[in-house]
């Protein structure tokens, strides 16, 4: 019941958190001279009133969920795990790789899913062990190791799986190492089942396995942790594993399932911030897998709406980004509610009855 | 020939390094406080992008003043959440680095430049002539401005109080030091210095706003923090390592050959690697205040 009750106040909370980054991007489009009415009728209407919409907001949602996992799992566990835009930009181009070779359809697919989680793994490494064994700061070396990766896909894409006839992208993946669409004339593939399909499992992971309890264990006391027998390290290790697979998967999901090119571009425009979004769904999400299921849909909805913002009033769709990071800070806030309970207490109830305080 | 080479060499590298510097001893006096803000890349390309648009409307000097006052801005903000409200440092920081990402890509959309827009040359800061080439003013206030904070949080009241909060705040408020205001101050101090980095970025150095401007310095900045071991002097140190290897890149380029055998990405890579070379060479020797990224509150 106690669970019941805390998960309830969360979900108000993001609530409460969307709806005042909505209000204060609001205010941000009025000062710049916008219709933020006009704005937001186009950015639902585009998104959530018909199916082609929908399907664009689960085709954004597909990589996002699995970003923010990456870092909700670190979060979880104590680690504030900020690397999955290198890990991603990796497991990209690993799935573009196997396009190198020919193989059957189907086991195609699974070969180059393998090649990303393994990308992403091996990005996420270095961080870990430097972590584990020196205690490097993870926000430091990810933040590093995204910036590694930016310059080191830069070069991939130019020089080493560059399409021979257009130097601007890399070859497209392989007909048969692409995941194939849901729904004809969108963009949304089977990747949306592999992304719900391991944020349930990391559910299950954490809170119906012992490893899972360790790394949840890790993340609430530390200390308490290592004298109940938690070996840190090999927690440590594990999470940030998970996270690079989880990170290397959305890349993937991005060059083997997005139309028309099934390639990733010079400057990695289509994979760019993926995993710094993925950071403002899980908080969003408030760090639990079914959460994040649900704030990916409603930021990738966000994101598929920008674009008919943008053509219909005219406001540029960077603006989404902005309702975002508002609603993250707002979250920030400790007990966001209890501010607006105490606002609330003070302006309804005489001063003199008010001392009943904050509890 | 080859000593005019070396000057240009220093020259760039003490441009690039004056961002680092700004920013990592500015967040030397947040941390001592005992804030932690991951957000200073997020300040660096808010006041990068506000700085330009002031010097553009009334010249340099407005320029860095609105840069300063937008890192000052976001500081209090920071701050309060974090001082007062008693929130999580991480995400507040995590949250502003989002909202500048998101801001000033809207902006120079807005404005009608995606992606870049440069600064007039008129709106510029100008750079001191000296007989080995041009050095922006601003260079020498990062080369001084740590000796200064060096001196007041180790030699005066204020500098003690500081460190007081950050070290132990139970022991600073019992002898009456104003705990919060204490870390608000230090923060918002700090935050202004990134915003003077970012305005100077823009204004004084580059000369354009792009969205990808802060370019992980931000980040380089906590690196510095954590090589110094929250000694101003040697954020000099290591802003000049970032600078040096940042600059690499754009005299590497001269030399004829080099660009045919290293491509170019691997050699824009070395800030990132030798930073992260840095802290793990470090870690372990340097010593951070005990109440850092504590939230205090009051028994």
């Amino acid at each position: 019941m106690k669970r019941v009750k805390s998960s309830l106040w969360s979900i108000l909370e993001s609530v409460v958190a969307g709806i005042l980054g909505l209000a204060v991007a609001g205010l941000i489009l009025k000062a710049w001279g916008y219709s933020p009415t006009a704005a937001y009728v186009a950015l639902v209407r585009a998104s959530f009133t018909d199916l082609y919409g929908f399907a664009g907001a689960l085709a954004n949602a597909t990589p996002l969920i699995l970003t923010a996992i990456t870092f909700a799992i670190g979060a979880r566990a104590g680690l504030f795990n900020i690397g999955a835009e290198g890990q991603l930009y990796m497991g990209a181009l690993a799935a573009i790789a196997a396009s190198l070779f020919r193989l059957p359809a189907g086991i195609h697919l699974i070969v180059a899913l393998v090649f990303a989680a393994v990308a992403g793994v091996l990005w996420s490494l270095v961080p870990a062990i430097l972590r584990a064994t020196r205690g490097v700061s993870e926000v430091i070396s990810t933040i590093m190791f995204n910036w590694i990766g930016h310059f080191l896909a830069l070069f991939l894409v130019a020089n080493v799986l560059v399409d021979p006839y257009r130097g601007e992208k890399t070859i497209s993946a392989a007909l048969t190492s692409r995941f194939p669409i849901l729904i004809r004339g969108t963009d949304l593939s089977y990747g949306i089942f592999l992304s719900v399909a391991f944020a349930l499992f990391v559910y299950f992971l954490l809170w119906h396995t012992v490893v899972g309890y360790e790394m949840r264990a890790a993340g609430a006391n530390p200390d308490a942790a290592r004298y109940g027998g938690v070996q840190s390290r090999r927690v440590v290790v594990l999470v940030f594993a998970l996270g690079g697979i989880a990170a290397g998967l959305a890349g993937a999901t991005q060059s083997l399932g997005r139309p028309p090119t099934y390639a990733v571009y010079s400057g990695l425009p289509q994979i760019a911030n993926l995993g710094f979004d993925g950071i403002g769904v899980a908080m969003i999400g408030r760090n639990h897998p079914l959460g994040i299921i649900a704030a990916a849909i409603f930021y990738g909805g966000l994101q598929a709406g920008a674009r008919l913002m943008q053509m219909t009033a005219g406001v540029p769709l960077e603006m989404v980004r902005v309702v975002q990071g508002v609603i993250v800070l707002a979250l920030a806030l400790p007990e966001l509610l209890r501010i607006f309970r105490g606002l609330g207490r003070r302006l309804w109830r005489p001063r003199s009855l008010g001392e009943g305080g904050e509890g | 020939m080859t000593v005019k080479y070396l000057w240009s060499i220093f020259f760039l590298s003490l441009h690039a390094m004056v961002p680092i510097t700004l920013t990592a001893v500015g967040e030397v006096v947040s941390e001592t406080a005992g804030l932690f803000d991951i957000g200073l890349e997020g300040i660096l390309l808010l006041s990068a992008f506000t700085g330009a648009l002031g010097a553009e409307a009334g010249g340099w000097i407005l320029g860095i003043l609105v840069g300063i006052g937008t890192g000052l801005v976001v500081g209090l903000f920071f701050g309060l959440v974090n001082a007062y409200w008693k929130g999580n440092q991480l995400i507040t920081g995590v949250g502003i680095n989002l909202f500048a990402l998101g801001f000033v890509a809207f902006g120079l959309q807005a404005l009608g430049t995606p992606g870049f827009h440069s600064v007039p040359r008129v709106a510029q800061l100008p750079k001191v002539p000296t007989p080995v080439g041009g050095l922006s003013p601003i260079v020498f206030v990062a080369l001084f401005l740590p000796f200064l904070i060096h001196w007041v949080l180790f030699r005066t009241r204020v500098g003690l109080w500081i460190r007081a909060v950050g070290e132990n705040p139970e022991a600073a408020d019992v002898a009456g030091v104003p705990v919060e205001l204490v870390q608000l101050l230090s923060t918002a101090f700090g935050a202004a210095l990134a915003g003077l980095a970012g305005a100077y970025m823009s204004v004084a150095w580059m000369g354009s706003v792009t969205k990808e401007i802060a370019a992980g310095r931000g980040f380089i900045a906590l690196a510095t923090v954590v090589f110094s071991g929250l000694n101003p002097l040697l954020t000099l140190a290591g802003g000049f390592i970032f600078g040096f290897f940042d600059s690499l890149a754009t005299w590497i380029s001269n030399i004829p050959g080099v660009k045919e055998v290293v491509p170019w990405q691997f050699i824009s890579m070395t800030p990132y690697v030798v930073t992260l070379l840095v802290v793990t060479g470090v870690i372990g020797r340097v010593r951070f205040p005990k109440a850092l990224g504590i939230p205090y509150r009051r028994e």
